[in-house]
Formats: structure tokens, C-alpha cells, sequence
């Protein structure tokens, strides 16, 4: 961390003379190429219903966690995400109902159940807030360390398994009969996304992290060619939202997680017209 | 059982060859009885009625279908017997227009261990461009996979289950969504590629017109192997009259 704290000495910002800013702007930069990345492959498989159930259970997961007594919430929310996306896979493939009516009754129990166990014996809710709004500005140095690593997780995974998710997503069908394990793969980047949304709820909030992992996908398909453009513009579009969501809060005292969303909801909007103009 | 004109025997050429093979999902008998050889250089055509069971025996010969029975490969000089390597090419595949995925990054994302992402290394462009010169697509390597027609995209997927060259092709309804035109197109370049390459080619078709100028072999079933034999022993018999009359098929 020092060395990032030299970095940001040099820097003739204002607002990076303060500790807090300088934790959230490194937080940011790790934040946007994870959800770039992830976004990706989320929009291309109509996951985002899917991700947003998860956040609902990344919440309740760490209403157990308090309710546990665990030191680290965190640990048992990612836990209990990673255990409610394996279940939710198991049921839809056993079900012949339709996909979203299945996330449906997962993510409304998941709520339910965590509103439960934080109201249980008459405790207040209040104490859950953070992670309905987030706050990227308390994000400690060793929350900034999981999520380098986790960065550096998904990247790897990204290496390895990027092709074959792709090919899953746009033609499960083709990917099997090339001998590939669609179920294993699916399962693999569900439980990345579960780990990923868990770990930055607290900064992010339950209700503006969903935006995160589809509005950047969203609007780079809005005028990326292929492959290659998608996953840059989608990295890139994160990347400055973050910063750009960052300062803004910065100046105007709102919540920066809101800011960030806002921006990226701007950026669909413009790379939406653009691809009206183009075409 | 009658000869076929072009022999069942399995001794001369490389053969895949189904041995009473029957697929039974819950209660429900999908398929029974199922006795097939398929020589190299044949085109063989599987046809019947919605429900029939095409699709179910080529996901058993995918092994993507759990089943009874047996499914072997056999080519002359082959000491072990071991299972074909299959190129298939799925039933209308549809992708999405708003994918910014192109025919390159597919050729990509299926045959290369390098991230597609990062985009196509220069060797595995040439490799895309060699496969897509063996369907005359080569012009296509930069398009969107959605915006394909339904002829295109039958050629692209056809050039990715060429690589690596298979024993036998597997053709889900190929011509269904292609133009009268594209049809006889797609079926000059699949004669072409079995002659070229001496590959097995089986396909399911609704397209009976297609089969007296292509087929080496049609097999009609009905949840069993009704008939086989020569298009026109297969297409006057009153086996085939008799499920496609009566279901006010397309004949």
C-alpha cells in the first residue's frame, strides 16, 4: 500500500490527499476490470437476472454470518453464495420451468430469508444498510488485498476457461458436441460471479451492483466488432466510470457506487445512439 | 433383412456400424432395433416423421445420449476398435445479431488455446482462412456469426466441424432455413467434400427432392429402422408412403 500511497503523492489531485480516496480509487481500479470482464460473459449468457439474485444471496449470507457470531461475514456470505448458485444450477436443470422463474423464487426466498435472520429477536435493520447502498470510501487495505487477488483469479480463469464460456453461452449445443463440459463451465463462472459479488457488496450496495455487472457489457455491445473490442470497450467503460463516478461523488457528497452507475448508464446511452447513427 | 445395393459388409472400407441399438428415456422408448453401417465416402440420409427419433440417434452417436447396444468404428489396418472422430453440425443453429462475436473469434473460441479475446494470433487466422477456403467462405471470416444467412452459416459451421477432418459428418437438418438456391449449393459442396476428403457424411432432412441426385443411402425410421436402401427403394416403398401419407407429409 505504500507504494501506491508514493503514487498518489505525485498526483496534483486535491482529493487524493486523503487516505480514504486514495484506498477507493485503488479499489476502483481493481473493481473495473473484474466487472468488465465478468460483465462480458454474463450479458452474452442473459445472466443478468441471474446476477442480481446473487447479490440477494451474497446479502443473506452475510445476515448468517452476523447471526454466527463469524469474526468475517464475508467468508460465510461467500460461502453461502457459492452453496446458492450450485443449488440454483442443480434445480434448473431438473426443472422444466423457464430460467428467470426459477431465479425468481430463488432470489425472493434469499431476501426473505435474509431480512429474517437481520430482524430476528427485534434487532434493528440499520446496521445492514451498507450493503443495500455500499461504500467503496471505508473499503480497508486488507478488503483491497482479496480483491487483488480475486482480480488476479479471474484473470486466470479468464485464460483458461474464456473460450469455452463464450462457446457455452452463444451455442451450447455446438460446445458440447466439440466435447466440451458446458454444465462444468456454466457452474465454474456462477460461482466466480457469486465469489465476486460478494466480496465487493459492502462497497458497491446490494442495490447498484447488479448495474456494474451489466450496463458495461451492455454498452460495448453497442458498437464492438468482435470479441476483442467487447472485452476492451467493456474494461475500458468500467474503468472510466469508476473514476469518473469516483470524483463526481467526490465534489457533490453522494454515494460513489451510484455516481459510478450513473455514469456507465450515460455511456449505454451514448453508445446506444451512436449505434443508431452507424446504423 | 435385404442387401443393399452398396453392401453391408464392414470388411473392405472403414465403417461405423450400430448394433441393435435402442435409447429409452424414463418409460418411454425413443428408439429400438437401430442397425446401421455407415461406409467412408457414403452419403447416408436419415429421414421420418417429428418425433421419430433422428435427432435422438445421432445425440447416441454424439454420445451425448446414453443408450443400449453398440456403436463401433472400423477401418481397414485399424487394429483396435475405437470411436470415430465425428465433425457435427447442430440442428438451425441460431446466434444472437447483437453477439459481437465474429466467424473468426468462433474459429477462435473452438480450436485455439489462446484467449479469443485477445483476438486471433496470425497462424490461427491462416488456419481459420485454409478451413473457410475448403466451404468458399473465406470472405466471411470478419462477419458476426448473427448476421450470417442461414446458407452462410451452414458453410462456417461446416468449416469448423471439418477441423480437425473428421471420419464422419453429422448434418442436423442442413438445409432447413437455406434457400432453394443455397440448398443445391450446400449439397454440390458436401459431395464435394466426401469425394475430396473420404469422409462418411449422415444427415437428417425433410427435403426428400435432394436425395435421388445426392443420397448413397436413406434410412427411414420411426422410432425403429423402418426401411433402408437406395433413395428409390426407400422413397416408392409403402413403408414411406405410408408414414408420410398419412401424416400429410411434404412429399
Amino acid at each position: 500500500m505504500s507504494i501506491w500511497y508514493a503514487i498518489c503523492d505525485f498526483l496534483p489531485l486535491e482529493m487524493l490527499s486523503w487516505t480514504f480516496m486514495r484506498n477507493a480509487l485503488l479499489a476502483i481500479l481493481l473493481m473495473a476490470p473484474l466487472f468488465g470482464m465478468l460483465s462480458t460473459m454474463i450479458v452474452t449468457g442473459r445472466m443478468s437476472f441471474f446476477s442480481d439474485a446473487l447479490g440477494h444471496s451474497a446479502f443473506t449470507g452475510i445476515a448468517i454470518g452476523a447471526i454466527c457470531g463469524a469474526s468475517a461475514p464475508i467468508g460465510v456470505a461467500v460461502l453461502f453464495s457459492i452453496v446458492f448458485a450450485l443449488l440454483f444450477s442443480f434445480v434448473r436443470s431438473r426443472s422444466n420451468q423457464a430460467a428467470d422463474t426459477i431465479i425468481g423464487v430463488f432470489s425472493s426466498t434469499a431476501v426473505a430469508l435474509g431480512i429474517f435472520i437481520a430482524t430476528l429477536g427485534g434487532s434493528s435493520f440499520t446496521k445492514y444498510n451498507k450493503y443495500l447502498i455500499g461504500d467503496i470510501l471505508s473499503i480497508t487495505p486488507g478488503e483491497i488485498g482479496i480483491l487483488a487477488l480475486t482480480l488476479l483469479a479471474v484473470v486466470i480463469f479468464w485464460i483458461l476457461f474464456s473460450n469455452r464460456l463464450t462457446l457455452a453461452n452463444i451455442h451450447p449445443a455446438l460446445a458440447s458436441s466439440r466435447g466440451m463440459h458446458v454444465a462444468l463451465t456454466q457452474t465454474l463462472f456462477t460461482t466466480a460471479i457469486a465469489v465476486v459479488v460478494t466480496i465487493t457488496i459492502s462497497s458497491v450496495g446490494l442495490l447498484i451492483l447488479n448495474s456494474l455487472l451489466v450496463l458495461p457489457a451492455a454498452s460495448s455491445r453497442n458498437v464492438a466488432k468482435n470479441l476483442r473490442q467487447y472485452h476492451l470497450f467493456s474494461v475500458l467503460f468500467a474503468l472510466f466510470s469508476g473514476l469518473a463516478g469516483l470524483t463526481v461523488s467526490y465534489y457533490l457528497g453522494t454515494s460513489a457506487g451510484a455516481a459510478i452507475s450513473l455514469c456507465l448508464a450515460l455511456i449505454f446511452a451514448v453508445t446506444f445512439i451512436f449505434r443508431k447513427g452507424r446504423s | 433383412m435385404r442387401k443393399l445395393k452398396h453392401g453391408d459388409s464392414c470388411d473392405s472400407s472403414c465403417c461405423l456400424k450400430i448394433q441393435n441399438l435402442a435409447v429409452t428415456i424414463g418409460s418411454d422408448r425413443i428408439l429400438r432395433d437401430v442397425n446401421l453401417h455407415i461406409h467412408c465416402g457414403q452419403m447416408v440420409a436419415l429421414i421420418g416423421p417429428n418425433g421419430a427419433g433422428k435427432s435422438t440417434l445421432i445425440k447416441a452417436i454424439l454420445g451425448q445420449r446414453e443408450y443400449d447396444g453398440l456403436i463401433t468404428f472400423s477401418a481397414p489396418g485399424m487394429r483396435h476398435r475405437k470411436m470415430p472422430r465425428i465433425g457435427y453440425v447442430p440442428q438451425s443453429p441460431s446466434f444472437d445479431p447483437g453477439d459481437p462475436v465474429t466467424v473468426a473469434d468462433l474459429f477462435g473460441c473452438c480450436q485455439s488455446k489462446r484467449p479469443a479475446f485477445l483476438g486471433l494470433s496470425r497462424d490461427m487466422r491462416e488456419k481459420c482462412m485454409e478451413c473457410l477456403e475448403r466451404v468458399h467462405g473465406e470472405d466471411l471470416i470478419d462477419k458476426r456469426v448473427g448476421t450470417l444467412s442461414g446458407g452462410e452459416l451452414q458453410r462456417v459451421l461446416l468449416a469448423l466441424a471439418l477441423e480437425p477432418l473428421p471420419n464422419i459428418l453429422i448434418l442436423d437438418e442442413p438445409l432447413s432455413g437455406v434457400d432453394v438456391e443455397g440448398q443445391t449449393g450446400l449439397m454440390d459442396m458436401l459431395d464435394e467434400i466426401r469425394k475430396r476428403f473420404d469422409l462418411s457424411i449422415l444427415m437428417t432432412t425433410h427435403d426428400f427432392g435432394m436425395l435421388h441426385q445426392y443420397a448413397d443411402k436413406v434410412v427411414l425410421i420411426d422410432r425403429a429402422v423402418l426401411k433402408k436402401g437406395t433413395p428409390e427403394e426407400v422413397l416408392k416403398s409403402d413403408e414411406f408412403r405410408r408414414i408420410f401419407h398419412r401424416r400429410g407429409g411434404n412429399v
